[in-house]
């Protein structure tokens, strides 16, 4: 009888290897069209950025990036940029902690709200600025009667870009937010500290990577945004001109070279974008991991390190 | 008097979690607050904590109304279920926390945790962070953070409930002795009746929000104030019976009951100690058949099964059950040294008229 048991097993698994398993032809298939898939849009188009911007040489790659009109676009991203990442880190940080740690009518909206920017096209973004600020628009006329320009200027920029962008902090921090609770929280205040304190020395430090990880992301859609800033920009080169709408009117003047050395700027961006998401995510991976096993310790008992 | 609450409610809603509560902790006692989930017993430590407000009453704390005063200004020493420590803080920083806040020198700092160390026997583990540290030692860092600024209350919610049954035993006996070496005043909420008993000096047994009795652990296992503290607290036999001529019947079970009148429904109830087995099957009233046995280590459970079907249960000891050479299936005599009224049909019976009830000395010897 015992003899046959270990058989019986043996049996039991192949046959489950069998049935969940798919042949190695299917898993090698599959693989192979993501592999192909991805190399031929995404990985081929993004050397080609490269190689288009380096066809006439590193001088003239080098010559295109310091062109007047190239240097002021990447001067006014980077602006934008500082404007607009620390704005919405400080309201996602808001929304988080209101989303996370309290309970108020209206707070299902309120998260719909937030995921708005997503789900509206750019364009939408850009123009309802237009009519709230451009010279036919509600505001329009006294703003112009007070010399404030908003719309065709800095202003105008920001504003899109700031609807644009708001919902990654706060979509990055809600979920981390919840998993922490409010007990560190409240073991601070019974240990005297203000609610200042609190925030500044307990939650900030427990949401850090998820904080990183959203501005990081906020930033990089804000160098990279086209469609809402092309609404209220207007385009004027050197004055207005992001780096992706200095891209495009490049493009259009047949300056392959000059256009793909600015684009690949905003390529590179994205790559270090992504390197530090990486960076993060196993960051945070390795923090509740680290929980995980603490907690599974708590029960397991004292571990002898 | 340490803690006072006078007539605290606390409503969530329409809901009353915490329904007119009066009760008072003295300096120096080791109180828990006991009951099942959702008994209230955490709403009334947050509320002396000052991180959940009354809807009514007041709450005193050495004698000063403490209703308007925030969490930070009420110097309580709090420990929370999963111990709350900081994880990006060392246990140093843990412990120093709150002298920091309030802006003790460094040198004092350094010293103040140097102390909690060594009394909690946390000593080479300062660099240390909660995710390496075992679940005991975890929750003797919270512990040591909030007795840091010197708290006039240390309050612990479910203390022992997040660690495995060996530890929670070895941490209940340290809890003991290191109350008895600070006798700072300390309230603990627990679910576990066994741990109120063993730990504490006083108990407050709590049931849907409402106080059912305050009392020492012997006095609340034999004086229990109404059914719901005799049910909760340790293990009781209970029957539903019917009087006739001065006797409540249930199968072949009669409880004398005097001053019932006839077709009266009574709810009786008893100790596992007070069934008495005899392997003599003429020695007491009762014919039985020991049904099951349940070996609990020193302390055995039995079930025994009457003719008429009923199913009491009893405990002893191996010797005794070793004596007697019972065995599953084996038939034995009982009887029921002392029983009690848990209620009528229509509701508890007040205290008043439980006093017939004596506590038999074998229960307390028993325990």
């Amino acid at each position: 009888m015992a003899g046959n048991v270990p058989q019986v097993n043996r049996q039991a698994t192949a046959k489950s290897q069998r049935g969940t398993e798919e042949s190695p032809l299917v898993k090698w298939l599959l693989v192979g069209v993501c592999g192909v898939f991805l190399a031929v849009f995404l990985l081929l188009p993004l050397v080609n950025v490269f190689a288009q911007a380096l066809v006439k040489g590193w001088q003239v790659y080098w010559a295109s990036l310091h062109e007047p009109d190239s240097v002021s676009a990447i001067k006014l991203t980077l602006l934008i940029a500082v404007i607009v990442v620390p704005l919405n880190t400080l309201f996602g940080v808001c929304a988080a902690w209101a989303i996370a740690k309290f309970e108020f009518r209206g707070k299902s909206l309120l998260i719909t709200l937030i995921d708005l920017p997503f789900a509206v096209s750019p364009v939408v973004a850009g123009l309802i600025y237009i009519i709230m600020f451009g010279l036919q628009g509600y505001f329009g006329p006294w703003l112009d009667k007070h010399d404030i320009q908003i719309i065709f200027a800095v202003p105008g920029i920001a504003l899109a870009t700031i609807f644009v962008t708001f919902p990654f902090v706060a979509r990055e921090l809600i979920p981390v937010m919840q998993a922490t609770g409010r007990e560190q929280e409240e073991a601070a205040l019974t240990l005297g500290a203000s609610g200042w304190k609190t925030f500044w020395h307990v939650t900030l430090p427990s949401v850090k990577w998820g904080l990183l990880y959203g501005i990081i992301l906020c930033n990089a859609r804000a160098m990279g945004e086209f469609g809402a800033v092309s609404v209220v920009s207007g385009h004027v080169s050197g004055v207005t001109n992001t780096m992706p709408l200095h891209v495009e009117k490049l493009y259009n003047e047949y300056q392959g070279p000059a256009a793909f050395a600015v684009a690949s700027l905003l390529a590179l961006l994205a790559l270090v974008t992504l390197g530090l998401k990486s960076l993060l995510e196993w960051k945070q991976q390795r923090d509740y991991q680290r929980a995980q096993v603490s907690a599974a310790e708590t029960v397991a008992g004292p571990k002898s390190a | 008097m340490s803690i006072e609450l006078k007539n605290i409610t606390k409503q969530f809603g329409a809901v009353a979690a915490v329904n007119q509560v009066t009760f008072s902790v003295q300096e120096g006692e080791l109180m828990a607050l006991l009951g099942p989930s959702g008994g209230g017993k955490t709403t009334v430590l947050r509320m002396i904590a000052g991180l959940e407000v009354p809807t009514s009453g007041d709450i005193l704390i050495r004698g000063q109304r403490v209703n308007e005063l925030s969490v930070q200004q009420r110097n309580i020493g709090f420990v929370f279920q999963n111990y709350a420590l900081f994880k990006n803080m060392n246990v140093f920083k843990n412990i120093a926390f709150g002298l920091k806040i309030k802006k003790w020198k460094r040198r004092d700092i350094k010293a103040r945790v140097a102390e909690l160390v060594s009394l909690l026997g946390l000593e080479g583990l300062e660099k240390r962070y909660a995710h390496q540290l075992s679940g005991g030692q975890r929750q003797r860092v919270a512990i040591a953070r909030a007795l840091a600024p010197k708290p006039s209350v240390l309050l612990l919610d479910e203390p022992f409930g997040a660690v495995d049954a060996k530890i929670r035993q070895e941490l209940r006996e340290w809890l003991v002795t290191l109350h008895h070496e600070l006798s700072v005043t300390t309230i603990f909420v627990t679910h576990d009746q066994e741990e109120a008993m063993e730990v504490s000096n006083r108990i407050v047994i709590f049931s849907k929000g409402d106080l059912e009795q305050i009392g020492t652990p012997r006095e609340v296992y034999e004086q229990p104030a109404n059914e719901f503290v005799a049910r909760f607290i340790g293990v009781m036999n209970v029957l539903d019976t019917e009087v006739k001529a001065g006797v409540a019947r249930v199968g072949e079970l009669q409880f004398g009951t005097p001053n019932q009148p006839d077709g009266a429904r009574l709810r009786i109830g008893f100790r596992p100690y007070a069934v008495q087995v005899s392997t003599d099957v003429n020695l007491f009233p009762y014919r039985a058949v020991l049904h099951r046995t349940y070996f609990l280590g020193i302390m055995l459970r039995l079930e025994f099964e009457l003719a008429s079907g009923l199913v009491l249960r009893s405990r002893m000891t191996k010797e005794e059950y070793a004596q007697l050479g019972l065995e599953d299936g084996k038939e034995v005599s009982l009887q029921i040294r002392n029983y009690r009224i848990l209620a009528t049909e229509e509701a508890a019976l007040p205290p008043e008229r439980q006093s017939a009830y004596q506590p038999p000395p074998s229960i307390a010897e028993n325990i």
